[in-house]
């Protein structure tokens, strides 16, 4: 297939005028079945295509079309990819800058910035998450708990359903990086439109965050006796709570996951759902040294012992992970172990990266499942 | 003979006042919203828009109330909807087998030769009509031998709420039957014999009350967020009005634009006629034949939506 760059290229050298045209009528990247042309224009010695697709070059370099400001370079995404880019930027004076591609409006944000997001062919963000103006929305609330476990006050944001009500009894889903979740991931969008649906039940959702995640949830105990200890019977003494394990669920992205894993493992019982989204699983078959740094030591210790004795931390455990992720390998091993102990797994992969869209966009699949909607009985 | 209205869902474009007004009924109206359970009293937005008095009959908490005095029944009620619980189990478990080889034939749909194919498609949906029956025949095999053991209007906590539910209606000039979950809305129908009560008022009824109203209930989702969404019966429904499955929401539910799985939906519940029930949708049974609301519409065997005359 001859793609657009091409049969624009062929004529020989564009004008500026040309170049004008030949951008305003595309949306860019041009998407022509799996290859992706991606496109810069400006004055530059060097320009990068910087992704986050683990196996592939991290850094590919952009040709300029001689005698013009125009760069490009076509990458293959396979069908229904979502890819997060930047590109980076020498200029003629050396200066080096990682920026968004200012020709893609297309952005995705997380706690560090944005970057631009190139969809494969086929890939559309589910209607589930965005606002619906049928669904009842859920409500926020703030509370702060005082933590014994970890010497300081804690606040939660609390999400409760549309038509809450004290005289219903409801699943309790507690979410590490909550607001994060919230913001990055649209989940009260998610939870209102799910529960409309009748996809899940109306449930109440605890947000946690941690101002020291990387250390507090690597399998650090005192996390789980927060969790556990404390904010699992303060939520079920203030809130109209099911109160049993199969009604309970940790949720957590990364390092996030790590903490739901470890908590319920070093509290057999509370917990019969998890729904686990690109852990960092880290783990060594042999040896406790692992590349990815100091930071992960607790994780590979926590990782190699659950790996040895996983015991029964929950029932029902729904894994998530991009196939672009470096963690992978990780995800993908930790599925036969949890289902020798005899836990019910359902493993999904995506064509995507380390990122809240793609955490976001498995949600229906995670929640539907640990908790079954009304669906096929009620019609309103 | 009673005479049905059937609407589609009223939150967003309510048309319950305008199908009473055609029926000439201007209050008292009683009204049964079970299928909300414990929002059941939550009735001030329908008794707004009725604009005239409403008398709640208050099924599900008078039944919970009735059930709480009797625990032989209480018991005996757990026990029969354990029981029905595993024959949908176990008709679930045939169904996907059955549908599921309907859905792979009608998959080689224009791979292979035509009349061939069609004839296999046809005897396979001939399967699957039989283990709908089935599993009809099982489920009202256990709601009787459940009545005929336990007897429940015959016990005095139900007796005594059904009293209070007759004693509500008899001044009502329509029974409204709202939406909901349709399983605890049929269950409280049939523990009051509310059938029996109704004598020759109209009866207006809208998403999970028109299924439950009809002569089969059938659970239904084209895409639904796990399995393989195979549409399922349920049990009988009150019988009010024949020939007909009510399917709420159908626009959202079901995949209207696919033909091949509107064709398969409508043959597979021949002779009955599958009704699409959206906003503003309305079909009236006068004892003897169907009448259509403009854009209402029915699925056609051949895979498009009608809205002409449902066949009788």
């Amino acid at each position: 297939m001859s793609l657009a760059i091409h049969e624009f290229l062929a004529n020989g050298t564009p004008t500026p005028e040309q170049i004008d045209a030949f951008l305003a009528d595309r949306t860019i990247p041009i998407v022509e079945g799996p290859e992706v042309t991606f496109l810069y224009r400006g004055e530059a010695a060097e320009v990068s295509l910087q992704h986050w697709i683990y196996g592939l070059e991290s850094s590919r370099e952009f040709t300029r079309v001689e005698g013009t400001d125009l760069w490009w370079i076509v990458a293959e995404i396979p069908p229904k990819s979502r890819v997060e880019y930047k590109l980076g930027v020498i200029h003629a004076d050396g200066r080096r800058e990682l920026v968004r591609d200012a020709l893609n409006d297309q952005l995705a944000h997380d706690p560090f910035g944005s970057n631009s997001v190139a969809a494969g062919e086929g890939y559309e963000r589910p209607d589930w998450t965005l606002p619906d103006d049928d669904a009842r929305p859920g409500t926020l609330e703030q509370r702060r708990i005082q933590s014994e476990a970890l010497g300081q006050r804690r606040e939660i944001t609390v999400y409760l359903p549309a038509r809450y009500r004290r005289s219903r009894r409801y699943p309790l889903l507690v979410v590490h990086d909550g607001p994060d979740y919230l913001v990055f991931s649209s989940l009260k969008t998610v939870l209102d439109n799910l529960i409309h649906r009748l996809e899940i039940p109306p449930m109440i959702v605890a947000l946690t965050a941690s101002n020291d995640r990387l250390h507090e949830y690597a399998d650090d105990e005192r996390h789980g006796r927060f969790i556990a200890e404390e904010l699992v019977p303060a939520m079920e003494q203030r809130y109209p709570l099911v109160g049993r394990p199969d009604a309970r669920c940790l949720m957590g992205a990364s390092f996030g996951a790590v903490a739901s894993l470890s908590t319920a493992w070093r509290h057999p019982g509370v917990f019969g759902r998890l729904l686990l989204q690109s852990g960092s699983f880290a783990f060594t078959d042999i040896g406790s040294s692992n590349p990815r740094g100091p930071l992960f030591e607790p994780v590979v210790r926590f990782m190699n012992a659950f790996r040895e004795a996983p015991g029964k931390p929950a029932e029902k455990l729904f894994i998530s992970c991009g196939t672009y992720e470096s963690l992978i390998y990780e995800n993908r091993s930790l599925v036969p172990r949890l289902q020798e102990a005899g836990m019910t797994v359902r493993y999904v992969e995506a064509r995507d990266g380390h990122n809240w869209e793609n955490w976001r966009d498995r949600l229906r699949a995670g929640l539907s499942w640990l908790f079954p909607g009304p669906l096929w009985m009620v019609y309103e | 003979m009673t005479k049905v209205v059937l609407l589609g869902p009223q939150r967003h474009v309510p048309t319950v006042r305008s199908a009473l007004d055609d029926l000439g009924v201007d209050g008292p109206v009683a009204v049964v919203t079970a299928g909300w359970e414990e929002r059941e009293r939550e009735v001030g937005e329908l008794s707004e828009h009725l604009g005239c008095e409403t008398r709640n009959l208050k099924l599900f908490s008078r039944s919970e109330k009735a059930l709480d005095k009797d625990p032989e029944l209480l018991d005996a009620l757990r026990a029969l909807n354990d029981r029905m619980r595993t024959l949908q189990e176990h008709y679930r478990l045939r169904l996907a087998h059955t549908m599921g080889a309907v859905r792979e034939l009608v998959a080689r749909r224009g791979a292979q030769e035509g009349a061939l194919l069609e004839e296999e498609i046809e005897h396979a949906l001939g399967a699957v009509h039989v283990l709908d029956q089935h599993h009809t025949r099982r489920t009202a095999d256990a709601l009787g031998t459940f009545d005929e053991r336990y007897k429940p209007t015959e016990r005095e906590s139900i007796g005594r709420a059904r009293g209070k539910v007759k004693r509500d209606l008899s001044p009502c000039a329509a029974l409204l039957v709202a939406g909901g979950h349709v399983a605890v809305l049929a269950t409280r129908l049939r523990l009051f014999v509310i059938d029996q009560l109704i004598e020759e008022r109209p009866v207006v009824a809208w998403s999970a009350g028109a299924m439950a109203v009809t002569d089969q209930i059938v659970l239904f989702h084209d895409s639904p967020p796990q399995g393989r969404g195979f549409a399922e019966v349920l049990t009988d429904g009150m019988g009010l009005c024949p020939h007909l499955v009510a399917l709420p929401h159908a626009r959202h539910r079901l995949l209207l634009d696919d033909p091949s799985r509107v064709s398969v939906m409508a043959r597979r519940f021949q002779p009955a006629s599958c009704l699409a029930l959206d906003e503003r949708s309305r079909a009236t049974w006068d004892g003897k034949r169907w009448t259509l609301g403009a854009g209402t519409r029915w699925l056609g065997p051949d895979g498009t939506l009608h809205e002409e005359a449902v066949p009788a």
